[in-house]
């Protein structure tokens, strides 16, 4: 299988979509798809896979799709359980050859080579779900700027201001989504800086220790003080007191308030606060 | 006369030390041995063991721990033989991404001797001291090695899916493999992780499946491994009664519904009762998926006898967000509306709860026991939720409660009888769901979509009443993160075992989530279990790669 994985890398890759590894190959965890962990054709002849376009574009593309996705009245290929099993065409060649009459589709008279030259075409999309080539989003702006304007005044202007500390927001980022992401949830997918989660523990009648909270359970807290030293103290049940301050609640609070609409309008004014 | 039975018991464990599984275990109470995936049929994972209870519980140490490695190597790993088996003919232990060892099943204990499994994984070990007697290493072709739920066992028999599609089946004295047959096609992307479920001669199984492909639970012979029935959870043909929840049969065919998590079985009406995974494509609502998607993100009773279904409840109406109802619903006998009602109790992945008749499929309770779902509209008049298609994934984005995965998930929850409540782990979780693929023909499985999380407002410990789906109590973590607990284990010690989210194995009272007991291990990574051998109680529990147990001295 190393030995596939190496062939495969030094295969020049194909349009449309190239296989990302050899037959078996070791998967990615990403996004939690697993593909690569399923067998993938190697990659074939180009000149094959070219050959293949263009007769599947002929003959089969009105039925099935540029893409093999499925079209006027075909089936998706892609994940037809034929295709999946097939090799080089000895499964998907009968079908072609003798077509399917009681579904609709009629006898194409080719050859085994032209089949073979159809099925590296087809073969040449990876098979999975999560699939990056595809993934083209169109733009996500789609609210209204006056309204998000009208909204930050209500709900966020109480602690920022986009002359103030969001100025310039909407310039540093190229992608409106993380800029999205990032008001939702400071520090989180779409980045930013957040001020640290801190924590009061109060020991005796005066004492209070503050830090950063580093950790938490029912039976151990951990915070970092001001002098940079980690101190850790047991916890029996509210012995000793503890109180945590997370900065981020107000955007925690605001989850269960927005709707959809009210997001898609902040984003609207927030990419044009320059 | 109780006492008279007791030592009859333990004579008799004594006696069958090593020996094979009396399959009349299998329907009793859970009490000293644990035998199959929920301890005992009823899903309830409810041990009737009381030497451990709430008044010495304080006083619960360590009885032994046990490392365990993956792979196929068994140096330095105890001295324990291992066992190579498997199809492929070079050694892939890295492939599909498999990672540590990191032990997320059910472990079995039967007369003296615990079996437990990884992916492409098995053991025996002993369960007075954690020595390893064999080891197991099946070499893999790949599929997805997201985790191994356990092994099932049949008199001397024990039985382990792969990753890869194989339903093998092992010497439970050696270690030895006795055959392997493929149990689904690795080239349509299935993989499998479940548990199988031993009912008389039926061994259960189930497969999951990410790209497009058909759910179904098969039964097969335990002796030569023969497939007895398959039961597709979507239709195949037109004159399947459920064809008329979908737009058109292309779609239905590959349309999901995947069973990948065991259910629970009632001895008296001979029905299996699961829960089916979510329709594919997962995010899409393209016209091929028009209705409700029958049997997917269903509750469904399967004659054992037949392989046909006897009823079915879907808790997910036309799901959109790959909130499989996979998680184990449980058996229980008890009162409803002032009668007695045999009931099925499920926590949904969608964050809704439901109580429903068992014999019949009857609909008795819904709720929604995480705060922020948002999902859908209301209940119908059969207590399902009705989707939101504003909440489905969209260019835009939308703000969604729960995440993916899910206000739960597959970890096992558990029901007291001394309490009458169900508990469960719960997340309260918010996520953007955004719509990648506009043309909605063409994404598959999982693809289509992006989800990036925004976070939690709180993970629980969750108690609920079954009689009206209310949160009786719940016991919110510390902290700010949000994730699932590892599972559920209650005792008629009047003790509920779980693991939180800090690494902490915990006692708690059933009755009110007070805590009674802990002890940090890093990484719980299963379900609490509990046995009794040499006339001690033992709790059992799984840190990533070790055993551990507890019992008083």
């Amino acid at each position: 299988m190393l030995a596939m994985l190496t062939v495969s890398a030094q295969t020049p890759t194909q349009p449309p979509a190239p296989t990302q590894a050899g037959r078996g190959g070791r998967g990615g965890g990403g996004g939690g798809g697993f593909a690569n962990a399923f067998p993938q054709h190697a990659p074939s002849d180009p000149a094959m896979v070219e050959r293949g376009r263009a007769i599947y574009g002929v003959n089969c593309q009105f039925c099935h799709g540029s893409d093999a996705r499925g079209g006027e009245g075909g089936p998706n290929l892609i994940r037809a359980e034929i295709v999946l099993k097939d090799q080089d065409g000895e499964l998907i060649g009968p079908v072609i050859q003798n077509g399917r009459v009681d579904q609709g589709m009629p006898k194409f008279p080719m050859s085994n080579a032209q089949v073979a030259d159809i099925a590296a075409f087809i073969h040449s999309f990876r098979v999975a779900g999560y699939d990056n080539s595809r993934m083209k989003p169109p733009t996500i702006l789609v609210g209204d700027r006056t309204a998000g304007e009208a909204y930050f005044k209500i709900k966020c202007a109480s602690c920022h201001s986009a002359t103030g500390d969001l100025k310039g927001i909407g310039a540093r980022f190229t992608d409106p989504r993380a800029l999205q992401q990032t008001f939702l949830m400071p520090g989180g997918r779409g980045g930013g800086s957040v001020p640290p989660t801190t924590v009061t523990v109060t020991l005796g009648s005066d004492q209070k220790i503050e830090g950063r909270l580093v950790r938490i359970d029912d039976f151990i807290v951990t915070l970092t003080d001001s002098e940079g030293t980690q101190r850790t103290f047991r916890r029996d049940g509210d012995k000793p007191h503890v109180e945590i301050h997370e900065p981020l609640q107000p955007h925690k609070d605001l989850l269960g308030v927005y709707s959809d609409k009210d997001i898609h309008n902040l984003t609207a004014y927030l990419v044009t606060v320059k | 006369m109780k006492n008279l039975l007791a030592s009859f018991y333990a004579f008799a464990t004594i006696a069958m030390a090593q020996g094979p599984l009396d399959p009349s275990l299998l329907t009793k109470p859970l009490s000293d041995s644990w035998p199959t995936y929920s301890g005992d049929y009823s899903g309830r994972r409810y041990s009737s063991l009381t030497q451990i209870n709430q008044s010495n519980v304080k006083n619960l140490t360590l009885g032994w721990v046990s490392r365990v490695s993956n792979g196929p190597s068994s140096f330095g790993r105890g001295g324990a033989p291992t066992i190579t088996g498997g199809v492929a003919t070079t050694d892939s232990s890295e492939a599909g991404g498999g990672g540590g060892t990191s032990i997320r099943a059910s472990i079995l204990e039967v007369n003296g001797i615990l079996y437990f499994s990884t992916p492409d994984n098995a053991w025996a070990m002993d369960a007075r001291d954690g020595h390893q007697l064999w080891h197991y290493y099946w070499r893999t072709r790949g599929g997805t090695h997201i985790g191994n739920r356990g092994l099932g066992m049949w008199g001397n028999w024990l039985y382990m899916e792969t990753p890869d599609d194989y339903l093998v089946c092992l010497d439970a004295k050696t270690g030895k493999e006795r055959w392997h047959k493929e149990i689904a096609d690795f080239n349509l992307q299935y993989f499998s992780t479940m548990a199988p479920i031993v009912i008389g001669n039926h061994i259960l199984v189930g497969t999951g499946d990410d790209l497009d492909e058909p759910g179904f639970l098969q039964s097969f012979d335990p002796e030569t491994g023969d497939l007895q029935w398959k039961w597709y959870s979507v239709p195949t043909k037109k004159d399947d009664p459920a064809f008329a929840t979908w737009g058109d049969l292309d779609t239905a065919k590959h349309g999901g519904g995947n069973v990948w998590i065991p259910g629970a079985y009632d001895p008296e009406t001979h029905l299996y009762i699961v829960g089916t995974g979510n329709p594919s494509p997962a995010y899409m609502d393209s016209p091929g998926r028009k209705g409700d998607n029958l049997y997917t993100c269903s509750i469904v009773a399967i004659n054992v006898d037949t392989g046909k279904i006897a009823w079915h409840y879907q808790t997910s109406p036309h799901d959109t967000h790959d909130w499989d109802s996979t998680e184990t619903p449980i058996l229980i006998d008890g009162q409803f509306n002032g009668k007695p009602r045999k009931m099925v109790l499920h926590a949904s992945r969608n964050g809704y709860y439901f109580t429903l008749d068992r014999i019949t499929g009857e609909h008795l309770v819904t709720s929604k026991y995480s705060d922020t779902v948002n999902w859908a509209k209301g209940l119908n008049k059969d207590g399902q939720p009705m989707r939101d298609p504003e909440k489905d994934s969209t260019v835009p984005g939308a703000l969604v409660s729960p995440n993916n995965g899910g206000a739960t998930n597959w970890p096992p929850p558990a029901y007291s009888p001394d309490t009458g409540l169900f508990y469960v782990p719960t997340n309260d979780s918010y996520a953007m769901y955004y719509l990648t693929e506009t043309d909605p023909r063409g994404a598959m499985g999982l693809g289509g979509k992006d989800e990036l999380s925004v976070g939690s407002l709180g993970a629980y410990l969750t108690a609920i009443d079954y009689k009206t789906g209310k949160i009786a109590w719940r016991h919110r973590y510390p902290g700010t993160g949000g994730n699932l607990g590892n599972g559920i284990l209650t005792t008629a010690g009047k003790l509920l075992f779980a693991g939180d989210l800090s690494g902490n194995l915990v006692a708690y009272d059933p009755a009110n989530g007070n805590i009674l007991w802990h002890t940090r291990l890093g990484n719980v990574s299963n379900a609490p279990e509990t046995y009794l051998l040499d006339g001690h109680q033992y709790i059992l529990i799984a840190a990533g790669d070790t055993l551990y147990t507890f019992t008083l001295y």
